[in-house]
């Protein structure tokens, strides 16, 4: 739902992100990294991120998103898991003292710039 | 050629937030950020527990309505300091961002309040990912939703600090299994309190008021 604003800031991040020596190349692709746990539905930003970019540095380019598995470990038994649905209760233990390790990022990687 | 970036794409608001945070603690302020799917009953407990907690408890609010200034004037009545946040601020946006919450907490004395509490916008799955500086996060569900809402929205349940199960005096009503949605919010978010309240007539409200008295005592 908020998918057109972080397409926004994506690609205020990525244009800000362009070296000043390579001004004006073409950006061919943005590398972004968002966690399964995160708020964000793929396919919305994709399509958002195609509206946002035109008439901006990165018209033509390709959003790539890198989909992060939701991993968790237990701190009072040290176990580990993908949780692929959200139980976050230690499997092992029962503990509820479960830290999330990875599955909530919304970060951008790099772009990748045409070589002159 | 590949250029590194790794960046946030939210780190302009978590450090507006950040900002935020800092001033409402050099202001002595605790913030409590109310969040639910449209219609749980946010503005109704609300009303309630300002009615608990005033005058000892200096409370303001800022609430994030879309269109109208229903909620707004329904929490005035209640005789605090009311900031409302619509569409024309942020864009129709879905959830309440840090640099709004700046904005409208210009409006306050913030030396003479305790507590602000911020009524965010009716919607289970944006107001997660925005950090607004709060300190403390409460989401409000209610019986007549799915007992399976906080699977369905993982984030907001295990973002938040505590849930409120409202709308309770309609269970004889319903075919709804209250264990299941608290099992389904310890799945989630283990060992969170979980208040199963009714706005409406008042019962089970008192545990929900003391939680908040807690954390505004405990506020540094
Ligand atoms: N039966 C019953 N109805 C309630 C209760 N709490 C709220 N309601 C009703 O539910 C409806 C929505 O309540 P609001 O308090 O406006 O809900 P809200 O979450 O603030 O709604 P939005 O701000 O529009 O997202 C109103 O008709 C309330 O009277 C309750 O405990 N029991
Ligand atoms: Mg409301
Ligand atoms: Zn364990």
């Amino acid at each position: 739902m908020h998918e057109m604003g972080i397409a926004m800031q994506v690609v205020e991040i990525a244009a800000a992100s362009i070296p000043p020596e390579m001004a004006g190349s073409r950006v061919e692709r943005v590398n972004l990294k968002v966690g399964k746990l995160a708020a964000v539905v793929p396919d919305s930003l994709r399509f958002c991120y195609d509206v946002v970019i035109r008439d901006t540095p990165l018209a033509g380019s390709v959003l790539h998103i890198q989909e992060i598995p939701v991993t968790a470990e237990c701190g009072d038994c040290g176990h580990s898991w993908t949780a692929d649905r959200p139980e976050f209760r230690c499997g092992a233990c029962g503990s509820g003292n479960v830290r999330i390790v990875s599955g909530q990022e919304l970060e951008i990687i790099s772009i990748d710039i045409e070589d002159p | 050629m590949e250029v590194k970036v790794v960046r946030k794409v939210l780190d302009v608001n978590d450090t507006n937030a950040q900002r935020n945070r800092l001033r409402f603690a050099e202001k002595k302020v605790f913030v409590l950020n109310v969040m639910s799917s449209p219609g749980s009953g946010k503005t109704t407990l609300l009303q309630k527990t300002l009615a608990e907690i005033m005058p000892d408890i200096r409370t303001g609010v800022i609430v994030g309505d879309i269109c109208t200034s229903n909620d707004a004037d329904r929490l005035s009545a209640a005789g605090v300091p009311v900031v409302q946040v619509n569409t024309d601020e942020f864009g129709g946006d879905c959830h309440l961002a840090a640099h709004v919450i700046e904005k409208a907490a210009e409006n306050f004395d913030l030396d003479a309040l305790d507590l602000l509490i911020v009524e965010n916008v009716g919607n289970l799955v944006c107001p997660a990912e925005f950090d607004i500086g709060e300190n403390a996060r409460a989401v409000v569900l209610s019986v007549t939703e799915g007992e399976d809402k906080p699977i369905k929205y993982p984030l907001m349940f295990r973002e938040s600090d505590a849930a409120v199960l409202n709308k309770t005096d309609l269970l004889p009503y319903l075919d709804y299994d209250r264990d299941a949605a608290v099992d389904y919010i310890h799945q989630v978010h283990p060992g969170m309190p979980v208040f199963e309240l009714s706005a409406k007539t008042g019962e089970g409200l008192a545990a929900w008021v003391d939680w908040i008295r807690g954390k505004v005592r405990g506020k540094g």
